[in-house]
């Protein structure tokens, strides 16, 4: 049998139909991931920061870094502490400083004539992020469970989402040349531990929060305490919660 | 009317031609996008596992207190109470997840510098945390030297 190009273009065209319908098929039914114990659907994770029971001891930024293995000079948690002067506490610039973003703590402050008070930072996991609004290729999302993380596959590293981080919490992994940041200890509270830096706050001053589960404390915090968010008027659905924090704290 | 079918033939070939150029980009997506990806969202739903199974370097209070509670009933009765182990002993998943955990053996803080993290006086910890000057209280030397470190009122004979 001798075939023509006839014969040769509509059996490839045939055979390239049946192709295609089974990939349509197969990304139309796709087979759901093995499930476990842990269901996405079940939690919204967020984090509690009491401002009034934070001692500046660092133990957080160690705890992540040793956790995460987060490169030296780089921080996915940091504290700050501030000094606000008394004479004109809401128009002067208060002073800021977080050396080697306190991973060995800060050297002793005697200034007894500010209002001083340590501020621990870490990604808020907003609901409305505006870092995975500007992801140009679904690298960063917000988990089902309410965490934002990066998927190192698809990071191409373009920085989009270091720029639109309003708070600063992104940075560029030198190692993996990918977007790094916070991500909730997702490794360690999918098991039900939590968060490196909460296992490591001696004083309670960082809480892990799930606010799907009823029993939470959060509960009664955010009800019966006086709570902000940092800076609520960018509508980004931060889900770290500041208890006591003080207005001059940006 | 039969010229029409006759001239159909122009519209038949390129029609074919993008119907073949679309199964293509479908039988393209099938193979390049993961089966995941956008499971829940505009992103591969698998990379929630990927970065779930990576390893833990902090047991966990609760790992710590299964062999040690003779330690951690000492450190109920002291304002220690609610310090996690691994915050003073540092990450022990090594120890903790170990077959045989005396092969990785802690090595124990040196109190005279991990006390001073939490405890030296600075204007910006609350007033009600106990707070010292080290250099006036104990000279520099170990905190340990006095103090039982895992309750800390209690002093040493």
């Amino acid at each position: 049998m001798t075939m023509t190009r006839r014969d040769l273009i509509s059996g490839g065209g045939k055979l390239l139909l049946l192709a295609s319908a089974a990939a349509t098929w197969a990304e139309l039914t796709g087979a759901e991931p093995a499930g476990d114990a842990y269901r996405v659907a079940d939690h919204w994770w967020g984090m509690l920061v009491d401002i009034d029971k934070c001692i500046g001891c660092g133990n957080c930024v160690r705890g992540c870094s040793n956790e995460n293995h987060v490169p030296a000079g780089f921080f996915r948690t940091w504290v700050e502490r501030y000094e606000i002067s008394v004479d004109s506490p809401t128009t002067a610039q208060p002073h800021v400083e977080s050396p080697e973003g306190a991973i060995n703590g800060f050297p002793p402050s005697t200034n007894e004539n500010v209002k001083s008070f340590f501020v621990p930072k870490l990604c808020n996991h907003c609901a409305d992020s505006p870092c995975v609004q500007v992801c140009p290729v679904g690298a960063t999302f917000v988990s089902p469970d309410g965490v934002v993380l990066v998927d190192q596959n698809y990071c191409l590293g373009c920085r989009y989402c270091i720029q639109a981080c309003p708070y600063g919490t992104r940075f560029i992994n030198p190692e993996t040349q990918t977007a790094d940041k916070c991500t909730l200890c997702y490794h360690r509270i999918t098991k039900g531990l939590t968060t490196a830096c909460c296992e490591n706050c001696p004083t309670g001053a960082r809480q892990l929060v799930d606010f799907k589960n009823p029993k939470d404390p959060i509960h009664a915090i955010l009800r019966e305490s006086k709570v902000q968010v940092l800076k609520p008027y960018m509508a980004t659905g931060a889900k770290v919660y500041y208890k006591s924090l003080d207005g001059a704290v940006r | 009317m039969r010229d029409i079918f006759r001239n159909a033939g122009h519209l038949i070939r390129p029609a074919v031609v993008l119907l073949a150029a679309l199964g293509l980009f479908i039988l393209g997506r099938g193979i390049f996008i993961p089966k995941t990806f956008g499971q829940y969202g505009h992103y591969d739903a698998a990379s929630l596992d990927r970065i779930r199974q990576r390893p833990i370097s902090y047991a966990g209070q609760d790992a710590c207190v299964m062999c040690h509670d003779d330690q951690a009933k000492v450190r109920a009765s002291g304002p220690h109470a609610h310090v996690a182990c691994e915050a003073c002993h540092g990450p022990q998943q090594a120890h903790a997840g170990a077959d045989d955990p005396s092969a990785h053996k802690p090595v124990l803080p040196d109190t005279a510098v991990l006390c001073k993290r939490c405890h030296e006086k600075d204007a910006a910890k609350p007033k009600s945390f106990p707070q010292v000057v080290s250099a006036e209280h104990s000279g520099g030397a170990a905190c340990n030297v006095c103090h039982t470190p895992h309750n800390p009122l209690r002093m040493k004979p």
